[in-house]
């Protein structure tokens, strides 16, 4: 049970490159926090710099009522499960999991149950006695988690556990680690849990709050509701959702008292609570933003004004939904359709999209900030 | 096609003349000698397996024998452990680590050379080098290489101080122990040592157990050094093994006795090689390294 909280924490690596760059966060004890961000934008570095396996630079890190950093891995009450799983190759499923417990002269017997009881919960009692190189890799994560499981830690960090599973298996090991964080809840011992990915879904599916981080830097830190619907950002905007939002250059024009987004295909007229956030930019280029969903082809809507005629290129039928790739002078737009609603849209055809306004958002081009919450 | 293969066979020729010429054909030529009284002189006569018997009822032939192994028991483990030393501290990011590992490999360049064991004698002479700075700190001179206590000892040193092959093997599988694993380990909580005992030492069993059996194969055969050194004395007590093969064959001309030595000294060597693969599945750890 503990919070873990970063205050202005900073790395700057031995060879001077500066990996983040100021990081303020506080999570919350029990909560689920997933890190997520693209490639390099130091999701490890900063889940590494909470477990003590690299130094901090600047700033301080606090796990519960201490300030840890100074203090060894084994003392910061945390346990770190691997995406290469780490496991020792030469020792079994049970001393994987024994060994932490053994070097800090835990009694046998108390490693014996709390082994026991782990496998247990995992489903992994038959592999106790196999070496890693014996079991499949859902198996060695399950062990790994294992491992993490028996120290009872107040913390558990994981980076990328999943990513070296197939899908189906990843759902699985998803569900599993959700299942564990609820359990622990319900026994009375809730642990926080920092959890990085690069993987959309599974930050989320899993996160109570998502950290979005680029290059060194938290860009937004909020539910994944929130994230969805509300991005502070450009970048949030265009990071969190599959396929991404729709963003395109656009200017905000008024015209007779009304204010008015021009982007490529359309002068489309702003709902009265989205003008009034952008009033001020009246005259300035802007990025505007919607998501495919809030897309709307042809057939479900009729007249008015708000539309951009486009030319399809591609539609790709998922079952369930469709994905529609449109031009619209020169520039490409996609709209994620219900093809119960949708019927006869055709490659290579002219149709009119009808843009959901009430749910645009507009950034400003030097702050990037989202002009529209 | 056909012809290609006889390419192929032209090619390996070299190799296969050394072979024929310099190993199997002196391979089983000893084999059949050491039934013989062969002397260079006269030409073989048989005599069954009265050279074996004879070494067995020869007392130098013991006592060599039990020098050769207590040579091989002092050496082997000393060079191993201090290889094996050196590569760890060699595998921390040190500065100039390049040249600390050029300079550790050059005494395995060296060490086989005649020169540097001569060099050796100097060293340890009663006025040598070693003594010289024992006296710095007040320690009376030691007889290194007079002492039959000493003399076997500062041998296995020279050895051991040619540590540097199976150290450059050692750093290769050391540097193989993924990082991850270390990071596992200091979230475990294991100390150094500890991390070391339980986790970097088993990752590097199998190289381990190649440098032993190399090692061990080459400890049994050694010659240069006591040779030049101490020619196996003093009192016999740096007599190896392969000094008796030696002089039966060169200095008696006992051709077919000291071809029986070589083949017991050869069943000697497979015999111990066997009990070392044997007792491989208990020790050695065989991982794929992701
Ligand atoms: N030991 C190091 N020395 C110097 N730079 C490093 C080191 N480790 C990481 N970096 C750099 O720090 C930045 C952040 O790296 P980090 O591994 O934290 O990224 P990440 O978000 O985990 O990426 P990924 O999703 O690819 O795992 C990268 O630009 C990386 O090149
Ligand atoms: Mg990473």
């Amino acid at each position: 049970m503990a919070e873990v909280v970063l205050k202005s924490v900073e790395k700057q690596y031995p060879n001077g490159f500066k990996a983040v760059h100021g990081i303020d966060l506080e999570i919350k004890d029990g909560e689920f926090m997933v890190f997520v961000g693209p490639s390099g934008c130091a999701k490890s570095t900063t889940l590494r710099m909470v477990a003590g396996l690299e130094d901090i630079t600047g700033g301080e890190i606090w796990i519960g009522d201490k300030c840890v950093n100074e203090v060894q891995p084994k003392d910061r009450g945390i346990a770190m499960v691997f995406q290469n799983y780490a496991l020792y190759p030469h020792m079994t499923a049970y001393n994987n999991m024994a060994f932490g417990l053994q070097m800090s002269k835990t009694p046998k017997n108390i490693i014996d149950q709390r082994v026991r009881e782990a496998a247990k919960h995992l489903e992994i009692e038959d592999l106790l006695d196999r070496k890693p190189k014996e079991m499949s890799g859902g198996q060695r994560q399950r062990v790994a988690l294992g491992r993490a499981l028996v120290r009872k830690p107040d913390v558990f960090l994981f980076d990328e556990p999943l990513s070296n599973l197939d899908a189906k298996l990843r759902v699985s090991m998803r569900v599993r680690i959700q299942e564990l964080h609820e359990m622990l809840k319900a026994e009375g011992v809730p642990a926080t849990m920092i959890y990085v990915t690069h993987d959309q879904v599974e930050a989320m599916t899993m996160g109570d709050r998502i950290t979005v981080l680029n290059a060194g830097r938290i860009m937004q830190v909020d539910t994944p509701m929130n994230l969805y619907r509300k991005p502070e950002n450009l970048f949030v905007a265009g990071f969190i959702g599959a396929p991404s939002m729709n963003l395109v250059d656009g200017e905000i024009v008024e015209m007779g008292g009304k204010v008015f987004v021009s982007i490529p295909g359309g002068v489309l007229p702003l709902p009265e609570e989205k003008a009034e956030k952008v009033r001020s930019h009246v005259g300035k280029k802007i990025k505007f933003g919607l998501r495919p969903e809030d897309i709307i082809a042809n057939e479900v809507h009729e007249g008015g004004e708000g539309f951009v005629t486009g030319s399809v290129r591609v539609v790709e039928q998922m079952g369930n939904e469709e994905f529609i790739y449109f031009n619209a002078a020169g520039t490409q737009f996609i709209a994620r359709v219900n093809p119960e609603q949708v019927k006869n849209i055709r490659k290579g055809e002219d149709y009119r999209f009808w843009f959901n306004l009430a749910k645009c958002h507009m950034f400003d081009l030097e702050t990037e900030e989202n002009l529209t919450l | 096609m056909k012809g290609k293969k006889y390419e192929g066979l032209l090619y390996i020729t070299p190799w296969l003349i050394g072979l024929v010429v310099f190993t199997a054909f002196p391979f089983f030529a000893s084999l059949f000698f050491s039934f013989t009284d062969y002397n260079l002189m006269s030409s073989p006569n048989f005599v069954g397996i009265d050279n074996y018997k004879t070494m067995f009822q020869t007392e130098l032939f013991w006592k060599s024998f039990g020098i050769t192994m207590s040579y091989v028991f002092i050496t082997v483990p000393m060079k191993l452990a201090f290889a094996l030393f050196i590569a760890y501290i060699l595998n921390f990011k040190l500065k100039a680590v390049n040249f600390f590992r050029t300079a550790y490999y050059m005494p395995s360049i060296l060490g086989g050379s005649v020169a540097v064991a001569v060099l050796w004698r100097f060293l340890f002479a009663d006025t040598g080098l070693v003594n010289m700075i024992l006296a710095l700190f007040g320690v009376d001179s030691i007889s290194w290489l007079g002492n039959p206590d000493y003399a076997i000892f500062t041998i296995s040193l020279l050895r051991v101080w040619q540590f540097g092959s199976p150290m450059v093997i050692f750093l290769a599988a050391l540097k193989n122990v993924p990082e991850s694993l270390y990071e596992a380990a200091r979230i475990d909580g294991a100390s150094k040592v500890k991390t070391f005992i339980r986790v970097t030492l088993p990752m590097i069993t199998p190289v381990l157990f190649f440098n032993f059996i190399m090692q061990l194969v080459q400890a049994f055969q050694e010659f240069n050094g006591p040779y030049i050194i101490t020619g196996g004395g003093p009192l016999n007590s740096t007599y190896l093994f392969p000094l008796y093969i030696y002089d039966n064959a060169f200095r008696y001309f006992r051709m077919g006795y000291s071809s029986a030595l070589s083949w017991f000294l050869f069943v000697v060597i497979m015999v111990f090689t066997l009990l070392a693969f044997k007792s491989e599945k208990h020790w050695v750890h065989y991982t794929e390294v992701e």
